[in-house]
């Protein structure tokens, strides 16, 4: 069986647009309002998730015939947690300012709903490759929600992007929406992001 | 002669007709100004003199003297701070001059997107929108800059009605939600003590202010802890700083009386809300902290900022309140009683009355709920002991 088969591809595509943990599953809603009101910190809590859940993907769905299954959340956890501290360590070490900024965010993606779904779902069934596939098109595909919240709400709240100021918008008052740099907010901009996908993808 | 001018354009815009597109504004301005003379061809049905059009028209013509008194107050406000004297008309033209433009850009862009959606969806025009946008105008104060009105209505009426069904479905009052939002998207803008005032000259009417002008709200002052300084008659008046139309008590008071008077309005619902605001007050005048100004207004806390407006136009909302008679009264309390708690506890928010409305306006269907449960409960039992 090769690498990219048909199937594979699509247990990595399938979570980017149309079961899309965010937009598709409504899980992970409460740390995409909290991250998102700048992009900066928006894209780093993507990455992250992303690379949490494919190798907790990785290593969980090799030991999956050996994790006694009464037990097997316990299991699951102690691997999430193991990979959170690394990812979190490796955030205060090189990026400091970030690590400042999403909090305790980093350290409650032991609690994201789409990791401990995609354990349970997929990677205690599916061999370690496909499982690996399945994490990463899991974690991007939230993280393109992320980006496209955070997007939005640093644009039309503080006018600015990554931290940049854009020149014409910054002086102009639209562009400084309080409302933006709200949680509040965000729920809408996600609501708007699910509606334009139920629009666009019909079949659902 | 109306009836015969929608009859000669109607082939036009029925099915086939060159402008089809337009159904659906034909049909809305054909059933504002005629009764639709459809009627039901089974069943029994009761017919009113009064339909949901009409019923927002009376809301209209209830809120006209709250909104000319107001036009007269952004005048007077303009030229007193000037310190230069004026007729009442002058004062009123410049007023009018001022609120035109804010009345017709909520109503361009509060009806053109409800337009857009029944044509869209397919639907009739709803006449809902035709009281949200004499309201929200009137409710942001006079420095509010005319795009972010037009912002403000957009956001309300796609997020807090059409997304919910259009009118008679939305949970939250959509003026109310237009005013939340420009308060919170832009703080600045919407409180403080810059914006009460107008402070340009239009048309050679009204004065030229400097930008560092001030003028805070009575109940700003009371929030820094400065004296009130209002009179009771410039209260009951309306001459004091203020949104453009909430100053004034006897305005409101003549148009509560036109909507009990046709019963459009409850007066379970405004009385409560009057009860809960007037003992909570007094209760906060007996045992507030005395570092607190807001704390030690008293009764004088129902004729100040938006209790009154907010008490007769927002918390009767017919969509947006209790149905049940008995929910009423709770809905009403706690709307005046949660409005007094939010000005006197909390120092961010002068005004509590926009907040404790859209709060309870989220706990009505629970009012209701428990009250139906609670009659179906005892009837329920009555049948059983038979």
């Amino acid at each position: 069986m090769s690498l990219f088969s048909q199937t594979n591809r699509e247990v990595l595509t399938g979570p980017l647009n149309l079961n899309n943990p965010v937009v598709a599953q409504v899980l992970g809603i409460c740390s995409a309002l909290a991250v998102t009101s700048q992009l900066e910190p928006a894209i780093v809590m993507g990455l992250s998730v992303t690379v949490i859940t494919a190798f907790a993907n990785v290593i969980i769905s090799l030991l999956r015939n050996t994790i006694p299954n009464r037990i097997r959340i316990i299991v699951q956890l102690v691997v999430v947690a193991t990979l959170v501290t690394i990812v979190s360590q490796i955030l205060k070490a090189f990026a400091y300012d970030v690590s400042v900024q999403l909090s305790v965010y980093v350290g409650l993606i032991i609690t994201n709903c789409i990791l401990m779904g995609r354990l349970e779902a997929f990677a205690m069934m599916n061999g370690p490759w496909e499982s690996f596939l399945d994490g990463v098109g899991s974690g991007l595909g939230y993280a393109w929600v992320l980006v496209v919240v955070g997007f939005v709400r640093e644009l039309l709240g503080s006018a600015s992007l990554l931290g940049y100021e854009i020149p014409f918008l910054a002086s102009c008052d639209f562009f400084h929406n309080g409302m933006m740099t709200m949680p509040a907010m965000a729920l809408i901009i996600c609501g708007c992001v699910i509606w334009a996908h139920r629009a666009i993808n019909k079949e659902q | 002669m109306i009836k015969e001018f929608f009859d000669k354009i109607r082939p036009h815009v029925e099915e086939g007709g060159k402008f089809h597109a337009f159904r659906s504004v034909f049909d809305g301005f054909e059933t504002f100004a005629l009764v639709p003379n459809t009627t039901s061809k089974t069943g029994v049905a009761i017919h009113d003199a009064i339909d949901s059009k009409r019923i927002m028209s009376f809301v209209v013509i209830a809120l006209l003297p709250a909104l000319l008194v107001g036009m007269y107050n952004i005048g007077y406000q303009n030229y007193n701070a000037a310190g230069v004297s004026a007729d009442v008309m002058e004062m009123f033209l410049y007023g009018l001059v001022v609120m035109l433009p804010k009345i017709v850009v909520s109503y361009v862009v509060g009806l053109g997107i409800e337009f857009v959606v029944a044509q869209w969806k397919n639907e009739e025009i709803q006449e809902g929108y035709l009281v949200s946008g004499m309201l929200i105008p009137m409710i942001v104060p006079v420095g509010t800059p005319l795009w972010m009105l037009a912002v403000a209505v957009a956001f309300s009426v796609i997020f807090a009605k059409e997304i919910f069904g259009g009118t008679g479905m939305n949970i939250f009052n959509p003026a109310l939600v237009a005013r939340a939002f420009l308060f919170f998207a832009w703080p600045t803008q919407m409180s403080g003590d810059k914006v009460w005032v107008s402070t340009e000259s239009y048309f050679g009417l009204g004065c030229q202010l400097p930008d560092t002008f001030t003028c805070a709200t009575p109940l700003g002052e009371a929030a820094a802890n400065v004296a009130v300084s209002a009179s009771p008659a410039e209260m009951m008046f309306g001459l004091i700083p203020g949104s453009i139309g909430e100053t004034s008590v006897i305005a409101i008071a003549i148009g509560a009386l036109i909507l009990l008077l046709t019963r459009i309005a409850s007066w379970k619902t405004m009385l409560s809300v009057f009860v809960g605001g007037a003992l909570v007050a007094l209760l906060f005048d007996a045992c507030g902290s005395t570092e607190n100004a807001v704390a030690h207004l008293g009764v004088d806390h129902l004729w100040l900022g938006g209790f009154c407006f907010g008490a007769v136009f927002m918390a009767t909302d017919p969509v947006t309140s209790c149905r049940t008679e008995n929910g009423k009264y709770i809905y009403g309390f706690l709307i005046g009683a949660l409005a007094i708690t939010i000005r006197v506890l909390n120092p961010g928010y002068p005004e509590g009355m926009m907040l404790a409305i859209l709060f309870m306006n989220m706990f009505a269907p629970l009012i209701d709920y428990c009250f139906v449960q609670r009659n179906i409960n005892r009837r329920a039992k009555r049948t059983a002991n038979r």
